[in-house]
C-alpha cells in the first residue's frame, strides 16, 4: 500500500503506559549493607534474608527509585516491585548469598505497588506494600500513537476500497460465466480481505458468510461467499444459485468495507490484530485448509503477511522509541519470511499449495514461529499496563 | 518402586533399608543396593537393550564401601552448575523429554546470545522457579507470558537440562569447524539400521530428565520457544520410565521386554569409571577441540521393539536370548539379580547355562575388550503404529568418552549377532557433544563460543 499523505485527526490519546521499569544493575561484592534510612533520592537499603525482607522505607517519591538489595541469607534470592495484578515493574533476580545488588525503578505514577524478596526464586515472596507519591510525570508517546492509529485508519481505508474494487471484478466475471477468468480474479480479489481480517471479522455474521467455509453449514448456517464460489470454479462448475450467491458477496462486502471504515483502533489493537494475522497464517493457511478446493493458500498467506506487516509499520515510531530491539527483531524476521513466500511465485504467481514440499511447509512454519513470538511482544510494549 | 509409575513419584528418596542386613540379604546383595553416593552414575557394560552384571562384581565385595551420601529426594533441586553438566552422571530420573534442533538463523551470535538465555532459563527451572521472573503472570495483561506456567507451583522435580552439539555444527556456517572434536563423527551404518532421517541427526541437542512429566516437558518447551528464529527442532523424544539404574540407591527397573535392565552397572563409587570411560580428558582433545575437556559424548538410539512377537515368545526362549531370568532378573544358572555372570557354567543339559548368543554375553566387557559405556535410557510409547501395534521401545542414550572407540565396536558386535535382532529395530540415531559443566558465571558451552 502507499503510505497516506493526510493524517486523519487523532481519536482520542490512548492510556499510555505511565509506569515504565528500567532496571539497572550493578554487581557488589560488599555484603555489608548501609542501615541509612532512605532520605531524599537516597536508595532504600533491603536487607533480604531466607525468611525475611526488611526494607529502609516503604514510600518514595514519584520518579527513579533506588533499592540496594543485600542478600544475608542463605539461598539464592531476588527482589521484585510489582503493580497490582502482580504485574512486574522491575525485578533483579540471582543475587547469591552475600552480594548486593542496586536496581533502579522508574516509577513516573503515584499509587500503591508491593516489593518482594523471593529467597530460592520460588513462590509468592515476602511482601510488602510500598506506597509512591507524588504527581505523575506524564509521558512523552502519546502522539506517535496517535498517529500510529490515524495512519492504521488510512490503510484499512485503502484496503476496503480494494477489497470492493476486486470484488466487483470477480462477481462480474462469475456472472458472465467466465470460469476462466473468475479462478484468475479469485486468489487477488480477497488478498485485500486477508490484510484487514481482524477488523473484518468484527462484524458478526458478515464474515462467515464472506468467508466462511463448508462446515458453516454445520453451524446451521448457509454455505455462501468467497468459498462457495471457489468450490463451484474449482470442484462443481457454476451452479444455478452461483450468481445470486455473487450478488450477495458484493453486498455483503459493500457492506463490510463501509463497516471497516467506522473502526476506532487502539495501539493495542492494532498490535494485537497483527498477531492474530499471523495466527491465520498458522492455523488457516500453511496447513493448507483455507483454501482447500483452488489451493491458493499462499496469496492468503501474502495478504495476512502484509497485513501484519503494515499495521506494526504504523506502530514503528512507538515500538522504536520503547524497545528498539525489538523493533530491529521485528525488521530483521518480516524480511526473512517476505523471502521465503516470495520465493514461491513462478511468473509473479503463487505456486498451488499442493505444490510445496514438506521442506518448504517446515521452513516457512520456522519462519512464522520466529516472526510471531516476536510480534507477540509488541501488544505488551505498546501498551504497558 | 514399580518400573513404570503411572503418577508423579512421591517425594521421598528412595533408600534401601536400614536393616537389609538384619533381614538376610546376601552381602553381595547388600553393597548392591547401599553405599548411596549423592553423585551415583553407572557405567554398563552393555549397549543395545541390556546392562550386564559386572565380571568383577566378586572382587568389589571386598572393597571398602564409600562414606554414604543421602540420595536426593525427588523433588528436590538438582544444582545446575558444576564441573560436569548434571543429567549424566545424576541418579536417573524417572521421565525424559528430548529435542533435538537445527540451528536456523546463520549469526553466529544470536546462537550464543541463545546459550546465555537458556542458561538462565534453565538455571531457575532447575530450582522450581519460572523460565523467567514473573514469568507466569508478571507481564501484565497484554504481554504473552514469558513462562508457559505448567510447571507452576510444582517442585524441581530432580530436573536437569543437559545440552549437546552435533557433528553437523562444525560445519561452515559458524566458523566453528577448526573447533570440531575429532571424536565427533556421524556413527557408521550398523547391520539392520532402518534409520529415519526425521528421527536422527540434529546440530543440538537438549534432554531433559525430571522425576515428573510435567516438568521435563516444561523445561523443553520454554527452551524451544525462546529459540524460534535461532533454532528449529528437527525431532523430539519422550521417555516415561528410566531403563537404567544409575544409582545404588535405585532399584533395577524392567524394560518394555518386561526384564530388568541395568541390574550390574558398575556405580559412581567407582570414580575412576567415570574417567576412564566417560568424562574426556584434557589429552583426549588438544588444539581447537580442547573445549571438550570434562564433557562427554551421547549416542542417542530410537530402538524399536516388536512387542506384539515378543509376547507370543515362550519364556524360556525369552530367557535364553536375554541371558537372565524373567522374575529375579539372575543370570541364567544362577539365584540371585546380582550373582556374577559366569559363561562358563554348564547347565543339567551340559550346555551353557548362559547362551553363546545371549545379550547379556555379546554386550559385555569380557567380550568387547574392557569397553563401557554410561546408560541413561528410557522406555517409550509413541501411541500405536497405524496397524495396531504399539510403537513402543527403548530411547537409549548413553554417554562416553569416545563413541568410535566404544559404541560403535559395541553395536558392530550386537548387529551381527544377537538373536534380540528379531525383536527391534533402530529407526533413530544421533550423536552429540555435551560440553563440560556451567562454573559459576559462565553460560552454557561458552568454552566452545569463547
Amino acid at each position: 500500500m502507499s503510505r497516506p499523505s493526510l493524517r486523519l485527526a487523532a481519536p482520542a490519546v490512548l492510556a499510555l503506559a505511565s509506569v515504565l521499569g528500567l532496571a539497572a544493575c550493578t554487581d557488589k561484592a560488599d555484603s555489608s549493607a548501609s542501615a541509612t534510612a532512605a532520605g531524599a533520592g537516597g536508595p532504600i537499603v533491603v536487607n533480604a534474608t531466607d525468611t525475611a525482607c526488611e526494607l529502609s522505607a516503604s514510600t518514595a517519591q514519584a520518579g527513579t527509585v533506588t533499592f540496594e538489595v543485600s542478600n544475608a541469607g542463605t539461598k539464592v534470592n531476588e527482589f521484585y516491585v510489582y503493580a497490582e495484578g502482580d504485574r512486574i515493574i522491575s525485578e533483579v533476580e540471582n543475587i547469591t548469598p552475600g552480594l548486593k545488588r542496586e536496581l533502579k525503578v522508574e516509577i513516573t505514577e503515584p499509587g500503591t505497588f508491593t516489593t518482594a524478596c523471593k529467597p530460592g526464586m520460588v513462590g509468592d515472596g515476602i511482601r510488602a506494600p510500598f506506597t509512591v507519591t507524588g504527581t505523575a510525570v506524564a509521558g512523552s508517546a502519546d502522539e506517535k500513537v496517535a498517529t500510529a492509529i490515524a495512519d492504521y485508519k488510512a490503510f484499512v481505508a485503502t484496503q476496503s476500497d480494494e477489497l470492493l474494487t476486486g470484488t466487483e471484478e470477480f462477481v462480474a466475471a462469475v456472472k458472465a460465466g467466465d470460469v476462466t477468468k473468475a479462478k484468475e480474479l479469485y486468489p487477488t480479489a480477497r488478498l485485500p480481505w486477508e490484510t484487514i481480517e481482524p477488523v473484518a471479522e468484527s462484524f458478526g455474521d458478515l464474515d462467515p458468510r464472506i468467508d466462511g467455509r463448508e462446515d458453516v453449514i454445520g453451524e446451521g448456517m448457509k454455505f455462501t461467499g468467497y468459498h462457495r464460489l471457489e468450490k463451484d470454479l474449482w470442484v462443481s462448475g457454476l451452479q444455478s444459485d452461483s450468481s445470486a450467491i455473487a450478488d450477495q458477496l458484493l453486498a455483503d462486502v459493500k457492506e463490510i468495507a463501509a463497516k471497516s471504515k467506522t473502526v476506532e483502533p487502539t495501539a493495542l489493537t492494532i498490535s494485537n490484530g497483527a498477531k492474530a494475522l499471523l495466527d491465520e497464517v498458522a492455523t488457516g493457511k500453511i496447513t493448507g485448509e483455507e483454501e482447500r478446493y483452488s489451493h491458493t493458500d499462499l496469496w492468503d498467506f501474502r495478504g495476512n503477511l502484509q497485513g501484519s506487516q503494515e499495521a506494526l509499520e504504523t506502530l514503528r515510531p512507538v515500538v522504536t522509541e520503547r524497545d528498539a530491539a525489538l523493533q530491529k527483531a521485528l525488521d530483521a524476521r518480516f524480511s526473512e519470511l517476505n523471502k521465503l513466500l516470495e520465493s514461491h511465485r513462478v511468473s509473479g504467481k503463487f505456486v498451488s499449495y499442493t505444490d510445496l514440499t514438506e521442506a518448504d511447509i517446515k521452513a516457512l512454519t520456522v519462519a512464522l514461529d520466529a516472526l510471531s513470538e516476536e510480534v507477540s511482544k509488541v501488544p505488551g510494549v505498546v501498551e504497558a499496563k | 518402586m514399580t518400573p513404570f509409575p503411572a503418577e508423579p513419584v512421591a517425594p521421598e528418596p528412595l533408600r534401601p533399608p536400614a536393616d537389609a542386613a538384619a533381614t538376610g540379604v546376601s552381602r553381595r546383595r547388600l553393597l548392591g543396593v547401599s553405599g548411596t553416593a549423592a553423585v551415583a552414575g553407572v557405567v554398563a557394560g552393555a549397549t543395545s537393550v541390556y546392562a550386564v552384571t559386572q565380571a568383577d562384581d566378586a572382587s568389589a565385595a571386598g572393597a571398602q564401601p564409600p562414606a554414604a551420601a543421602p540420595a536426593p529426594a525427588l523433588d528436590a533441586a538438582i544444582p545446575f552448575r558444576g564441573e560436569h553438566q548434571a543429567g549424566i552422571v545424576t541418579p536417573a530420573q524417572d521421565r525424559l523429554h528430548f529435542v533435538a534442533l537445527d540451528v536456523v538463523t546463520k549469526d553466529p551470535a544470536q546462537l550464543r546470545e541463545l546459550f546465555k538465555a537458556w542458561t538462565r532459563a534453565a538455571e531457575r527451572m532447575s530450582l522450581g522457579a519460572e523460565a523467567a521472573p514473573g514469568g507466569l503472570v508478571g507481564g501484565g495483561p497484554n504481554r504473552a507470558p514469558e513462562d508457559t506456567g505448567e510447571a507452576y507451583g510444582l517442585p524441581a522435580s530432580g530436573l536437569t537440562v543437559t545440552i549437546g552439539f552435533g557433528p553437523s555444527l562444525f560445519d561452515d556456517r559458524f566458523g566453528l569447524a577448526d573447533r570440531k572434536p575429532a571424536a565427533l563423527e556421524e556413527l557408521p551404518a550398523f547391520g539392520g539400521d532402518q534409520l529415519d532421517p526425521k528421527r536422527s541427526g540434529g546440530d543440538l541437542c537438549i534432554q531433559a530428565c525430571a522425576n515428573d512429566p510435567q516438568v521435563a516437558v516444561h523445561a523443553v518447551r520454554n527452551l524451544v520457544r525462546m529459540g524460534f528464529g535461532v533454532v528449529a527442532v528437527r525431532w523430539s523424544q519422550l521417555g516415561f520410565g528410566r531403563t537404567s539404574s544409575t544409582s545404588t540407591a535405585q532399584a533395577t527397573p524392567r524394560n518394555m521386554f518386561g526384564f530388568k535392565d541395568g541390574t550390574n552397572n558398575v556405580k559412581a563409587e567407582e570414580p575412576e569409571g567415570l574417567e576412564q570411560h566417560v568424562w574426556v580428558a584434557p589429552d583426549d582433545e588438544q588444539g581447537g577441540s580442547a573445549w571438550m575437556a570434562g564433557g562427554s559424548y551421547l549416542v542417542a538410539r530410537r530402538i524399536r521393539m516388536h512387542i506384539e512377537v515378543w509376547d507370543r515368545t515362550p519364556l524360556q526362549e525369552q530367557e535364553d536370548i536375554i541371558g537372565r531370568d524373567k522374575k529375579e532378573g539372575a543370570p541364567l544358572g544362577q539365584a540371585k539379580e546380582f550373582d556374577p555372570l559366569d559363561f562358563a557354567r554348564k547347565g543339567p543339559d551340559g550346555q551353557p547355562a548362559i547362551p553363546v548368543h545371549a545379550h547379556v554375553k555379546l554386550a559385555h566387557e569380557s567380550q568387547l575388550g574392557g569397553v563401557r559405556i554410561l546408560r541413561r535410557g528410557y522406555n517409550f510409547t509413541d501411541g500405536s503404529d497405524g496397524v495396531g501395534h504399539l510403537d513402543a521401545g527403548l530411547f537409549f542414550i548413553a554417554y562416553m568418552r569416545n563413541p568410535g572407540k566404544q559404541f560403535v565396536p559395541m553395536q558392530r558386535a550386537l548387529a551381527s549377532k544377537d538373536v534380540l535382532n528379531e525383536y527391534i529395530e533402530h529407526n533413530g540415531s544421533a550423536v552429540f557433544a555435551c560440553p563440560p559443566g556451567v562454573k559459576d558465571g559462565e553460560y552454557w558451552g561458552q568454552s566452545l563460543f569463547a
